[in-house]
């Protein structure tokens, strides 16, 4: 009997090669699998025989999208909840960083803070949205607070983790060299705390469109989920597929917008890494 | 005359669950400016313990520390660990900066001293790079620029060359044999080596295990200046020898 050890390099080869092609064709890929799922689509609605307050077609939908575009009904409900959106997100960032920092500071605070803090996470947001509407009126404001809310907890969490990873050596150092309680936290805190932070804010960034559009389908005269929530009624189902790419398409900007601001800040981390989409350095 | 640096009594306790540690037991010592002294000891002993009280980083249970310098602000430390201890999100001159903008030194004059110290610790052609792509030997060079950066007027060396490989390490303490005669900064270095000691420094100290205390105070009576080669000669050797049985009595 003859056993033999194959070198890795044939196997590597492979593997390299076939890594490669996806770098470079992965793109085109992607824009493969969503005609793929569109076409899909065509067919079931073409063949399915369902009615289109089910599922309306793909060129259903598409028609609906130009309608709403042409008469500025999206727009004005786009904006609308887009406006929530950012005040929501920029509140609740604001509240959670300062609040983290404290936090993280201070054990006193945490251990009297934290236990409320963790039991406020048990409570589903969808649960005690319905209540913020009665009180704070179904305007702007119920909807920012919302928002808010939702964003709040993991960029506390971040903040928190972010803080106290801070390498005592670094603190040391800043202190030898007599530096002031403000250069500690420009110089030192804030880049160390940095990538974990924003990490707290790309989850964040996405809840926020949830918080938005949860307020919205509660009670709200505009909106995206308002939009979604007169489609519903009139069966126009079509009506309802917009506004959700639309969301879709409103919170993959901000992620990407998070996702920019990383690799702008993070520079630094990129010449050790480089991931993907889902990757820290994407 | 008085010394520049003045430790009288030193006790050092830390608390645990057994009624406390006592890391320093009434350690005094001197230091004159211009003037390089090794403290050298077992592992344990407390070393790194006295340079953080002298740095301000750890207050004493007894006893002071005394600095005198010849103006009214406090003295200016640096500071060099055993690890390098860089901001990974500076490049490598920035971090040489920073001890200057924290004293809120202008760019410009910052920038010129930064460059002249690349220079010196060899470290030309790395400004731009980022920290985590240098290796041990070159990242602790930048530690010890940040720390000459300001022109302290005491440097503490903790360790400095601790976590590199031997034959770095030798390199290194040959670097700061050429940088020290050039500067003749104050310095009060802590080590593990009997020769790194006993190339660079005026006097060693040696601290005893824990609690530690000062057991031998010697003076290096090897002419200046000084290069590799003297540790080759015999005097060395005895000199060594007669250390290495204080630290381990036989």
């Amino acid at each position: 009997m003859e056993t033999r050890i194959e070198s890795k390099q044939k196997l590597a080869n492979g593997r390299q090669r076939a890594a490669a092609w996806l770098r470079r064709n992965g793109n085109s890929l992607m824009f493969v699998t969503a005609l793929l799922v569109i076409l899909l689509w065509e067919g079931v609605t073409r063949w399915g025989s369902l009615p289109a307050f089910i599922l309306p077609s793909p060129w259903a939908v598409l028609q609906r999208f130009w309608s709403t575009l042409g008469d500025g009904t999206l727009w004005r409900h786009t904006s609308a909840t887009l406006l929530e959106i950012v005040l929501g997100l920029a509140v609740g960032v604001i509240a959670a960083t300062i609040t983290g920092y404290l936090l993280a500071k201070s054990p006193t605070l945490e251990s009297i803070l934290s236990p409320y803090l963790v039991a406020s996470q048990a409570i589903p947001i969808v649960a005690i949205a319905p209540l913020l509407v009665i009180w704070f009126s179904p305007g702007l404001f119920s909807k920012v607070l919302i928002a808010s809310l939702i964003v709040f907890f993991p960029v506390l969490v971040n903040t928190v983790v972010g803080v106290r990873a801070v390498p005592q050596d670094l603190r040391d150092l800043m202190r030898s060299l007599r530096a002031s309680r403000w250069q500690t936290l420009r110089l030192l805190e804030i880049p160390a705390a940095l990538p974990v932070f924003l990490g707290g804010l790309r989850i964040g960034a996405t809840l926020s469109v949830i918080g938005a559009v949860v307020g919205e389908l509660i009670g709200a005269n505009r909106g995206l989920g308002f939009l979604i929530g007169i489609g519903r009624g009139q069966y126009d189902t079509a009506l309802v597929f917009v506004a959700v790419f639309t969301l879709v398409v409103l919170a993959l900007s901000l992620y990407g917008i998070v996702i920019l601001l990383e690799r702008r800040l993070l520079a630094w981390q990129r010449s050790a890494r480089k991931g993907t989409l889902l990757d820290m350095n994407g | 005359m008085v010394p520049f640096l003045q430790v009288n009594d030193l006790h050092i306790t830390f608390a645990n669950e057994n009624g406390g540690l006592q890391a320093l037991q009434g350690v005094s010592l001197n230091l004159d400016l211009h003037e390089f002294v090794s403290v050298i000891g077992p592992s344990g002993s407390g070393k790194s313990t006295l340079l953080r009280v002298i740095a301000g980083l750890l207050v004493p249970s007894r006893g002071e520390v005394i600095i005198r310098t010849p103006h009214d602000y406090p003295p200016r430390i640096g500071y060099v660990f055993q690890q390098a201890n860089l901001m990974p999100w500076r490049t490598v001159l920035e971090n040489i900066l920073l001890p200057l903008e924290i004293q809120g030194v202008d760019k410009r004059t910052g920038r010129g001293k930064a460059l002249d110290l690349v220079e010196l610790m060899g470290l030309k052609g790395f400004e731009a790079s980022w920290v985590q792509d240098l290796s041990g030997g070159m990242a602790q060079r930048v530690a010890i620029a940040r720390a000459l950066i300001q022109e302290p007027e005491l440097l503490l060396l903790d360790e400095p060359f601790g976590a590199l490989d031997a034959l770095t390490r030798e390199q290194m303490g040959v670097e700061l044999l050429r940088i020290w005669q050039a500067r003749r900064t104050t310095v009060l270095m802590v080590t593990h080596s009997i020769s790194e000691a006993l190339l660079l420094s005026d006097r060693v100290l040696v601290l005893s295990s824990r609690p530690g205390k000062i057991i031998s105070d010697m003076v290096v009576d090897l002419p200046r200046p000084r290069s590799d080669q003297l540790r080759y000669e015999a005097h060395f050797g005895n000199l060594s020898r007669q250390l290495k049985a204080q630290i381990l009595p036989v």
